[in-house]
């Protein structure tokens, strides 16, 4: 008797033969983006690996987390590679998860009945930043101390509740140890649990709704016509592990031929140094930051500039309901036209902060 | 010749049965998920084990001073990592030994009532010269080497590896 057949026999597994037999992906000219959120879900497997891992010699303390971090490149077997792959992954992530979204908000997949797959994955989305910003502490390095300092200084500027954020998010007045403690525990505790509960969400209702079709392959289609259909077992899901593969490649070569420097222990009582800045998906944030004028109308531009983010971000999550024309499967140029001027404002502020002095 | 013309295609075929494009392929995909697994294994399983730990193996350590050592008593003293006890016999005479139990390295105390070193994890028992007397340890306490540093009062009690 094979295995199957014996947790069959005890389990019962109709439910999941049949959605296993009967799993398609449509056929179409676009479906090349339905890689993505499988490949950003892969990544988000290889930052769980590899940062369990880094646990077993990782210190959160601000005496010992450099070096720490130092003991795991430097005297820990293979610790080099880890550590590079768990930080190169995390970049790749985040902009894999981007271009996931923006993939998706140009198909206009988020239309019903998909409006909640849009709404956990914009979530999943700020969550991915959330790790990425609270990863950076870790090390506890120049860089990203001050780097911690300006962006928690820009929580800070929210309005009413902005003094309270900046002391929950450093656990007092200034970046110590105490914040150090908090984003280990953000980082390694609260977000992953989080992001377990969106995921599991996100992956069910792509389960139970199937493929998303482009707008403009559904007009295409003749009343009553169906588009061809691939078997997702086992033709998509191995096209789909060959995406991951490409990541694998891509990612060694990465970790192997760019480590990820660690540079010189967070000093607060250190000049800060010329050149503080966050990760590059906080570059075009940061900049427009920079940019605004330290006053608009008596406001504090920065307030102002956080608002913005915060009414942005929240336009994005509820997409799918301000959207009607998608909402009816017609063609909806003006979400089009937000979604590229968003991907370029995305693109040139991050190019433009990157050179910025 | 239609029937030699079939035999030697038959042939082939036959010998040829097992290596079909769906084998080939099947045998290609495994050979390829096993070696990316053992890819990932190997550094993972070197990553997992410790490495060997920089610090220098103690070859001493000063145990307190001498004065403050009351016959019938015992002090416990750092000896690199590991704990060390110095015991001061009735009549006077200092002795020092590992404190880490040889039975499952839990750190014995001194019995000022017996004289004895006792471990309380499961109820081990040393004379005054390390031996065993009862309970499960193996074998003896590791015992060290003695000597005093300086005059009077100040004198150290300097503990060594033998």
């Amino acid at each position: 008797m094979s295995v199957m057949e014996w947790v069959d026999e005890r389990l019962d597994l109709t439910a999941v033969r049949h959605f296993v037999a009967e799993k398609g992906v449509p056929v179409h000219a676009q479906k090349v983006w339905y890689y993505l959120g499988g490949m950003t879900l892969f990544l988000f497997g290889v930052q769980i690996f590899t940062g369990i891992l880094l646990l077993l010699y990782y210190r959160p303390s601000s005496a010992e987390a450099y070096e720490s971090v130092q003991f795991i490149v430097t005297q820990v077997q293979f610790g080099w590679l880890i550590r590079n792959i768990h930080s190169w992954s995390a970049n790749l992530l985040i902009g894999l998860a981007f271009a996931h979204f923006f993939s998706v908000f140009f198909l206009k997949s988020y239309r019903k009945p998909r409006e909640l797959t849009w709404v956990t994955g914009a979530l999943l989305l700020f969550l991915m930043l959330g790790f990425g910003f609270s990863g950076y502490l870790l090390p506890w390095n120049e860089l990203s101390f001050f780097a911690t300092k300006v962006g928690t200084g820009i929580a800070g500027a929210v309005p009413i509740v902005g003094h309270f954020t900046l002391r929950l998010l450093r656990g007092g007045d200034d970046v110590t140890g105490a914040t150090l403690s908090r984003f280990y525990g953000l980082h390694v505790a609260i977000l992953p649990a989080l992001t377990t509960a969106l995921v599991a969400a996100h992956l069910l209702f792509v389960q139970q709704q199937g493929m998303s079709v482009p707008i403009s392959v559904e007009q295409r289609l003749e009343p009553g016509e169906r588009l061809p259909q691939m078997k997702f077992f086992p033709n998509y899901i191995l096209r789909d592990v060959l995406a991951w593969y490409v990541v694998i490649a891509v990612l060694a070569a990465l970790a192997a031929f760019y480590p990820w420097e660690l540079g010189t222990k967070a000093d607060p009582f250190a000049v800060v140094p010329p050149g503080i800045r966050p990760e590059w998906y906080f570059l075009a944030t940061f900049h427009t930051l920079k940019m605004i004028p330290s006053h608009i109308l008596g406001f504090e531009g920065e307030r102002i500039g956080v608002v913005g983010f915060g009414l942005v971000a929240a336009f994005l999550v509820f997409v799918p309901f301000l959207d009607r024309r998608a909402l009816r499967g017609q063609r909806s140029p003006a979400f089009t036209a937000i979604a590229v001027l968003g991907l370029v404002y995305f693109i040139t502020f991050t190019i433009v902060g990157h050179f910025a002095k | 010749m239609a029937l030699a013309h079939e035999k030697t295609t038959d042939l082939p075929a036959i010998a040829m049965e097992p290596f079909d494009r769906r084998h080939f392929l099947d045998a290609l995909l495994a050979v390829g998920f096993t070696s990316t697994a053992a890819a990932i294994a190997y550094p993972v399983a070197r990553y997992l084990v410790p490495p060997a730990s920089g610090e220098p193996a103690t070859e001493s350590a000063v145990a307190g001073r001498a004065s403050a050592l009351k016959p019938n008593s015992a002090a416990i003293f750092k000896f690199g990592s590991r704990p060390g006890i110095v015991v001061r016999t009735a009549d006077g005479e200092v002795r020092a030994f590992s404190a880490v139990c040889t039975h499952l390295d839990c750190t014995v105390q001194f019995k000022s009532d017996t004289s004895q070193l006792w471990c309380a994890c499961h109820n081990g028992t040393y004379d005054l010269a390390g031996n065993v007397v009862s309970g499960p340890p193996p074998r003896g306490l590791e015992k060290f080497a003695v000597n005093t540093r300086g005059e009077g009062d100040d004198a150290e009690i300097v503990v060594s590896r033998t």
